[in-house]
């Protein structure tokens, strides 16, 4: 068992880009893991939907060539969890297409595992009727074999235990399916025989690169460090420092407890936390406890297709029509529906947004407007493409037409600031499952491919 | 009195999955954490007063001492990145929290 387990984390999501020279002074470190997360639900349930990933190729394999060129040579594990964001097969296909090709660029060999995380639709309707799952919180409906048939996507966060497999057998590059963002982290310090709240806690702190220090940004390298009975993390770049504060805080960042957390098969309890700087920049944590749960639970995610959409922006100066926006409006939805009266309303949606005016908080918003302009979105959504652009297009020249009452400016009142004006958005997705399953704890296969002089075996 | 933005270091939103909207306030001192905590001004109440929304949607409110900070959990009116939703990281959810005066 090593005395000190070293894990550096170079950003806080692969293609978010960091500075080379922050990794390479965490290089002059011993590290036992180079490990990044790759995922997220940020950025809502279109990436996992659709298939596409968050950052573009371009700046993933940035990311990417550095780890490997740098990481490789010295024999240490490159673990990447959550490929592509969402961490589905799509995802997880484009994420090594870009490994083979720097290894095929750069003439490296290397063996990889990558553990994909798909769950097919049988295995979440058969563990629903035998009422193995439940919602993540009270808010999300209950789950039905409808709904299951429409999630053509859905992945689990697997925890720690398929990459400890995969480091036992002596991977150089280990690519995860949709993990528990802590997870590719606390596997460095599980190998290496360290305690599962500690390696699990540092996980949870490295995950999102140096946004646990001042200044906080996803955008630059941490490094952290595994004792006996703590741990400790530090900047590697001079511009930011960690501190107390900037730890605890990022121990809340994100989750809906500041001291429970729960993982797949445990729960970190983080109450009896303490932060303390024990050199400058260099802060220690202790009393990180992991709890194993006595059934395994994990997490599904699933995307489907609710609507198309298509949108317009423009902007309105009038006073006498700012005076009166709601009202035109609704009218105005009134005409379209009149001019379509052969469509039902029940198969689309309009729905408007005032930007300078609410657009953020909306009905929860306590402040009341005052300004001269307004930056009005309008939204329309229906089963088909087809179908939303042709009312949105109805509801943008009725709008920009549209005769309201003691009206002086009788040339049109929308400022389109693009022309054309009606952009085609594609589908709009929602996340149709996010409950947790029952399942075992060896849910995950790890595969294997070798590469020799940048050439697959 | 001051407001709670001046005796705060961090007050922020962000998304705890596409379900849950968490706020979290956070001090470096830890007489400044105590005097929010004991103003009578944090409460489940005035927090569902804020934003309009009723208590049971409050999913968790936490002092956590240790970190000298507050977390609130609350449930989303609709979840992130789909139909209706105004703010897909939920990282523009905090502002009303600068209203809260501390005596």
């Amino acid at each position: 068992m090593a005395d000190l387990v070293r894990i550096l984390s170079p950003c806080g999501m692969l293609g978010y880009g960091f500075p080379a020279s922050s990794f390479l002074k965490g290089l002059e470190y011993d590290l036992h893991g180079i490990v990044v997360d790759a995922g997220s639900t940020d950025a809502g349930p279109h990436k996992l939907g659709a298939g596409v990933s968050i950052v573009s190729r371009r700046a993933a394999k940035k990311d990417l060539e550095l780890l490997i060129t740098h990481g490789l040579p010295r024999k240490i594990p490159i673990i990447m969890g959550s490929a592509g964001g969402a961490g589905a097969k799509p995802h997880l296909d484009w994420t090594l297409d870009i490994i083979y090709e720097i290894l095929a660029e750069k003439k490296l060999s290397a063996k990889i595992a990558f553990i994909p995380a798909d769950i097919p639709q049988e295995t979440v309707l058969n563990a629903n009727k035998h009422y193995q799952i439940q919602p993540l919180t009270p808010n999300i409906p209950a789950l039905n074999a409808e709904t299951i048939l429409q999630t053509h996507s859905i992945v689990a966060q697997m925890g720690h235990e398929p990459i400890l497999t995969a480091l036992e057998n002596h991977s150089d590059i280990i690519v995860c399916g949709r993990a528990y963002d802590p997870s590719p982290f606390a596997a460095v310090g599980l190998f290496h025989g360290k305690d599962p709240g500690l390696s699990y806690h540092l996980g949870k702190i490295l995950e999102c690169g140096a946004l646990c220090a001042e200044p906080g940004t996803t955008k630059d390298c941490i490094l952290g460090t595994i004792t006996g009975d703590s741990f400790t993390v530090q900047s590697l770049n001079e511009k930011r420092r960690c501190t107390p504060v900037s730890v605890a805080a990022h121990t809340f960042y994100e989750k809906e407890h500041p001291y429970i957390l729960h993982g797949p098969g445990f729960t970190l309890d983080l109450e009896k936390c303490t932060f303390e700087e024990k050199e400058t920049g260099v802060v220690e944590v202790k009393n990180s406890r992991y709890q194993s749960s006595d059934e395994y639970w994990i997490k599904l995610e699933g995307a489907r297709k609710a609507a198309y959409r298509t949108f317009v922006l423009a902007g309105i100066r009038d006073p006498l029509l700012l005076e009166q926006l709601e009202s035109v409006e609704e009218l105005v939805v009134q005409q379209t529906a009149e001019y379509y009266s052969e469509i039902d309303a029940e198969e689309y949606e309009i729905r408007f947004y005032h930007y300078g005016k609410n657009a953020v908080l909306g009905e929860r918003e306590p402040v009341p407007f005052f300004g001269h302009e307004v930056g009005v979105m309008f939204e329309v959504l229906a089963q088909t493409q087809e179908l939303a652009s042709s009312i949105c297009a109805t509801v943008r020249s009725t709008f920009l037409h549209f005769g309201y009452e003691n009206r002086k400016s009788t040339a049109g009142n929308l400022a389109f600031p693009f022309a054309p004006s009606d952009i085609e958005f594609g589908p709009v997705y929602e996340f149709s499952i996010y409950h947790l399953m029952k399942a075992s704890g060896d849910f995950f296969t790890v595969h294997y491919e070798e590469v020799a002089d940048g050439c697959s075996l | 009195m001051a407001a709670l933005y001046e005796l705060a270091k961090v007050i922020r939103s962000k998304n705890s999955g596409p379900f849950e909207l968490t706020l979290d306030i956070l001090f470096d001192s830890a007489g400044t954490y105590e005097r929010v905590k004991n103003s009578g001004e944090m409460t489940p109440a005035a927090i569902s007063k804020l934003y309009g929304i009723d208590e049971s949607q409050i999913h968790h409110f936490v002092f956590f001492d240790q970190a000298l900070g507050i977390k609130i959990t609350m449930a989303r009116t609709v979840s992130s990145g789909t139909i209706g939703d105004r703010d897909v990281y939920g990282a523009q959810q905090h502002a009303p929290l600068f209203s809260i005066e501390i005596d």
